[in-house]
């Protein structure tokens, strides 16, 4: 009975088909349940992809280098004591920003001298990615790794800013060098930028230039130098007193003068509307929000941050703007909020590497509580396990990813069983890479499969010896007796072997199966029989088929084989082999038909002639004795 | 998310199928047709059609790759009431310097009266089983008991649903604590014939397939199902299209030792979208189950992801564009890809980086904005 399928007539709803593939999908156009009558072909298929970065080869160095520094932090001993980790974890942080910044040198290089206008911006905007990143894992190792306490916390926090925003040093570098800095017209940014990130040094040097022709310079001069570089655990109380005379030196118009300096005195005082007034030379709200600490609340304790953090960020920016994720996350961080950051990250982020790493490190400094779920026994291991699988995809960095499927208790060995049978095994080569992974995590099935594989392709481009050796290996008997069969086959209508190499030196391998074990011996008595220890063979040969290890049907070769062995002058085969052998060829003419044992009788006759010879019946009455 | 290649798929007519061999490396499509054409992946990842023959005589629906350790085999099934099994045949030298490869039937399975409308390999440790279903409403599963031979199938299982079915998917769990186990999707719109979907499950003691499950909350009629890869859970996942997409969990109650019939599951609802707002034709499952792709009548496709809390949303929408099919000489429809995990646009990445200690910076200027958020769809890479 047919059921006619119902025929859609419109065309405006056009359907969507798609299959899975190794990090990709690919999509089609087509009407599902139309029986075809549309007519209309050539449609095309999208191969759609969702990331690029693991073809990056500049962040390849990312993935390679950043691996080698998990693999580390994995075998970090946890019985010492956590004041000796924190150093560690520290300079595994460090190693890892380290590794970022290289990655954004290189790219920026590329960017700045590469002619394709494409791949500039491409690289460009990877480089700001990476920024944001290492920001991000800055003020995290700040924060949550180093969890710098008041005091010290506030010089990270400088340090932080003034990494982040270096473009002081080459405009401070233009005014040196001109004919007379203290005219040029970047002269007093240079002073207030540094004077905004704390660099009161060098905005003394730089105010020297002035000091000459103002005096009111010279005073502000030797302001800065009683701020000097105290050691924090005496500087609340200095600070105080400092603070107060430079509010006196404003107060008593030593500046008035000269704006500029009134200006940085003002600043001097951590004046908000003055710092305001700045925008521009801080940049950002969190360089805002340093600089007020710097100037207001040096002594900020970590806990007291986002109350500041959150103001600042209203103050700096204006009610139109709205804050970018890097705001929110940084906010996060400000606030302790490791999980919140992890998470923003996440969603601000396309490649999953840098909060799988940054919570992997997290994880061993015991910052996160273990949140459990069943896809992964906590945080860290559902991010590891999403960047690895990532990297699976990947023609090579799939190596890497291995490592860190390791290092995931709960769900890794699965992923890593699921995802390594997928790896395409283009050369031999490369199944033996996949086979040695597979071998030394005792994953049995899965190198039983690939082997299979392998020996089925070998055996369907009639590369039979590969295809053995690939069966001994996965351990498959019935495919080493399909095989042994072949090479039997393949004999008896060449009259050669091949791939003897393989077949000599199975050893113990032999025992797989049964025809495996008489191929192997078979070869063996060719090969004694080349040697011309014509004794030594006809034994292998009786015993071939006396134990039953040959198969039946392969006798009559065998019998054959037997014949030039008693032509020889010699006798070799005793008398009671040769009754044997009748015995033997007995036994198959009585299981064969008549129509195919034709060749019977002048066989069996010809052995009896053999064994009527007076001569060998002589030497065998001397044998017997 | 962004098209990496457009591949000009020269069929004559709807392509109905596509699928990837287990390595990615080859894939095979069907059309209405009759045809079924073979596709490799060369090393620079350009896709060359290396065979391309006629199948059937109607519309070919699907088509399926055996595992490889079965050697290059695939199977079709088709609107002419036929599914065929077809081997790759090693050729000439000449042949393979030219790209060619051939195919031959190596058998006809003729036993169902209708289209046959789905068909698919059982998991590979259950040996070289083939499984078809057809609007007759019967599923019937062959096996292959010598991998050398392929021309020798016998029919092991037929089950009658009795409604007409549409697709059929194999638990691919091949833990021992779980006997084989396939659903089977009806596409029968009738809503009083109840559950639109049967669970069967082989019964090691009585040697047959019996049923385990219906599930009577789907009602409309189902177009395509698909189990999750298992992933040693001891429970199984499975996704369903019907009129909008369900994820169910089926949970295995404990056996009683005396019980021999079928394992009793507890369902629970893991998930269900209506986002296509229509029917939704297609869903299946990536490699670790990590992720989920659906496509509708919207003429979209969805993908959808679990969190971290096992909070299921959607992380991606492919759109086609919507111009209708053009002829031969037709230009590749334009893909929108409204995802919106990080944006890949240039537009937003340049202002102002302040390049620090690295060689020539950016010009100096206002902060940070390159991680802007999705423009569009809030459907980020899901956390």
């Amino acid at each position: 009975m047919y059921n006619l399928p119902k025929i859609t007539s419109d065309l405006d709803g056009k359907h969507m088909g798609f299959a899975w593939g190794p990090g990709d999908i690919l999509v089609y156009e087509t009407l599902h349940k139309a029986s075809g009558a549309s007519g209309s072909g050539s449609s095309f298929i999208h191969e759609v992809r969702k990331d690029e970065d693991i073809y990056s080869p500049i962040l390849r160095k990312l993935f390679n280098e950043s691996h080698h520094i998990f693999v580390g932090l994995q075998t970090i001993r946890e019985d010492l004591p956590s004041k000796s980790r924190k150093p560690q974890f520290v300079s595994i942080s460090k190693n890892y920003r380290s590794v970022i910044r290289a990655c954004m040198e290189e790219l920026q290089q590329v960017a700045v001298s590469t002619k394709d206008g494409e791949a500039s911006v491409c690289c460009l905007f990877q480089v700001s990615i990476l920024l944001a990143i290492e920001l991000i894992w800055n003020l995290c190792e700040v924060l949550f790794i180093d969890a710098a306490p008041a005091g010290s916390l506030l010089l990270h926090l400088l340090d932080w800013v003034r990494l982040h925003k270096a473009d002081v040093d080459e405009k401070a570098r233009e005014v040196l060098q001109s004919d007379s800095p203290a005219e040029h017209r970047d002269y007093w940014d240079v002073v207030v930028s540094y004077v905004l990130q704390g660099r009161l040094d060098e905005a003394r040097q730089m105010l020297m230039k002035q000091a000459t022709l103002q005096p009111a310079a010279r005073n502000m001069y030797k302001l800065m130098d009683t701020l000097g570089t105290q050691t924090l655990t005496e500087f609340d109380v200095k600070w105080r007193h400092w603070h107060e005379e430079v509010d006196r030196c404003l107060q008593d118009n030593s500046f008035a003068s000269n704006k500029h300096l009134e200006i940085i005195c003002k600043l001097l005082l951590g004046d908000e509307d003055i710092l305001l007034d700045h925008k521009e030379l801080l940049g950002t709200w969190y360089h805002f929000l340093v600089t007020r600490l710097l100037f207001c609340h040096p002594t900020v304790k970590p806990a007291e941050l986002h109350y500041y953090a959150q103001s600042c960020m209203t103050m700096f920016l204006d009610s139109r703007s709205v804050p970018e994720p890097l705001d929110s996350i940084l906010l996060a961080a400000f606030e302790f909020d490791i999980h919140q950051v992890i998470k923003d990250c996440s969603i601000a982020l396309n490649n999953w590497w840098f909060v799988a790493h940054l919570t992997d490190l997290l994880d061993h400094c015991k910052l996160l509580q273990s949140h459990n779920l069943h896809f992964g026994s906590n945080l860290r291991e559902f991010l590891l396990l999403e960047y690895a699988s990532g990297l699976f995809t990947h023609h090579s960095l799939w190596q890497l990813a291995v490592d860190y499927f390791d290092h995931c208790p709960e769900f890794g060995r699965v992923y890593l069983e699921l995802q390594i049978e997928r790896v395409p095994l283009d050369t031999e080569r490369k199944a033996l890479k996949v086979l040695r992974i597979c071998e030394q995590r005792q994953m049995s099935e899965q190198v039983r499969s690939i082997c299979k594989i392998m020996a089925m392709r070998a055996l369907r481009n009639n590369r039979l010896g590969s295809a053995l050796s690939w069966s001994i290996r996965a351990k498959d008997a019935a495919f080493a007796t399909l095989i042994s069969e072949r090479f039997l086959q393949d004999y008896c209508t060449r009259g050669t072997f091949s791939d003897l190499d393989l077949i000599d030196n199975l050893g113990p391998a032999m025992l797989l199966s049964d025809r495996l074990t008489f191929l192997g011996k078979y070869r063996e008595f060719h090969k004694l029989y080349e040697e011309k220890r014509f004794t030594e063979a006809a034994k292998l040969l009786l015993s071939l088929m006396t134990a039953k290890i040959a198969p039946r049907s392969f006798w009559m070769t065998l019998l054959t084989d037997a014949l030039p062995l008693l032509e020889q002058k010699e006798v070799i085969f005793s008398a009671d082999q040769t009754y044997e052998l009748m015995y033997c060829l007995g036994e198959l003419t009585s299981s064969l038909n008549s129509e195919a044992t034709g060749t019977d009788r002048p066989m069996q006759v010809r052995i009896s002639t053999y064994s009527l010879n007076p001569a060998q019946i002589t030497v065998c009455k001397i044998k017997a004795f | 998310m962004f098209v990496a290649r457009s591949i000009a798929a020269d069929h004559k007519d709807l392509i109905h199928d596509v699928s990837y061999d287990f390595h990615g490396r080859r894939m095979a499509t069907c059309s209405s047709d009759q045809s079924v054409k073979v596709w490799d992946k060369s090393e620079n990842g350009e896709w060359h059609c290396t065979a391309s023959w006629k199948t059937h005589s109607g519309s070919v629906w699907r088509v399926t790759w055996a595992h490889p350790e079965f050697g290059q085999v695939l199977a079709s099934c088709s609107f002419d009431r036929t599914a065929a099994v077809w081997e790759e045949i090693v050729g000439e030298s000449n042949d393979k310097q030219r790209g060619l490869s051939h195919w031959i039937k190596r058998t006809t399975l003729v036993d169902s009266r209708t289209s046959v409308t789905d068909v698919k390999f059982a998991p590979k440790h259950m040996g070289l089983m083939l499984t078809t279903c057809s609007a007759d409403g019967v599923v019937r599963i062959y096996e292959a008991p010598d991998v050398m031979n392929l021309s020798q199938w016998s029919l092991q299982h037929e089950i009658s649903c009795k409604l007409s079915c549409s697709c059929i998917s194999w638990n691919p769990s091949s833990s021992r604590a779980h006997p084989p186990m396939f659903a089977v999707g009806s596409d029968d719109s009738n809503v009083t014939y109840g559950g639109k979907v049967q669970i069967y499950e082989y019964n090691e003691n009585t040697r047959k397939y019996g049923k385990a499950e219906t599930l009577m909350t789907v009602t409309d009629a189902v177009h395509d199902i698909a189990f999750a890869p298992n992933l040693g859970r001891s429970f199984h996942v499975l996704a369903i299209a019907t009129k909008d997409v369900r994820i169910f969990k089926l949970v295995p109650m404990r056996k009683e030792s005396t019980s021999t019939g079928p394992t009793k599951f507890e369902v629970q609802t893991v998930a269900q979208f209506d986002n296509h707002n229509s029917q939704v034709w297609r869903v299946s499952w990536n490699i670790t189950s990590t992720l989920l792709a659906s496509s509708g009548d919207d003429g979209c496709v969805r993908l959808w992801k679990a969190n971290y809390m096992d909070n299921w949303k959607c992380t991606g929408i492919l759109k086609g564009d919507g111009s209708p099919l053009t002829g031969s000489s037709g230009q590749p429809t334009a893909m929108s890809t409204v995802v919106g995990s990080s944006v890949q646009t240039s537009q937003n990445a340049l202002n102002g980086m302040s390049a620090g200690r690295i060689g020539k910076r950016a010009p100096f200027a206002p902060p940070l904005r390159q991680l802007t958020s999705p423009k569009i769809y809030q459907h980020p890479a899901y956390y």
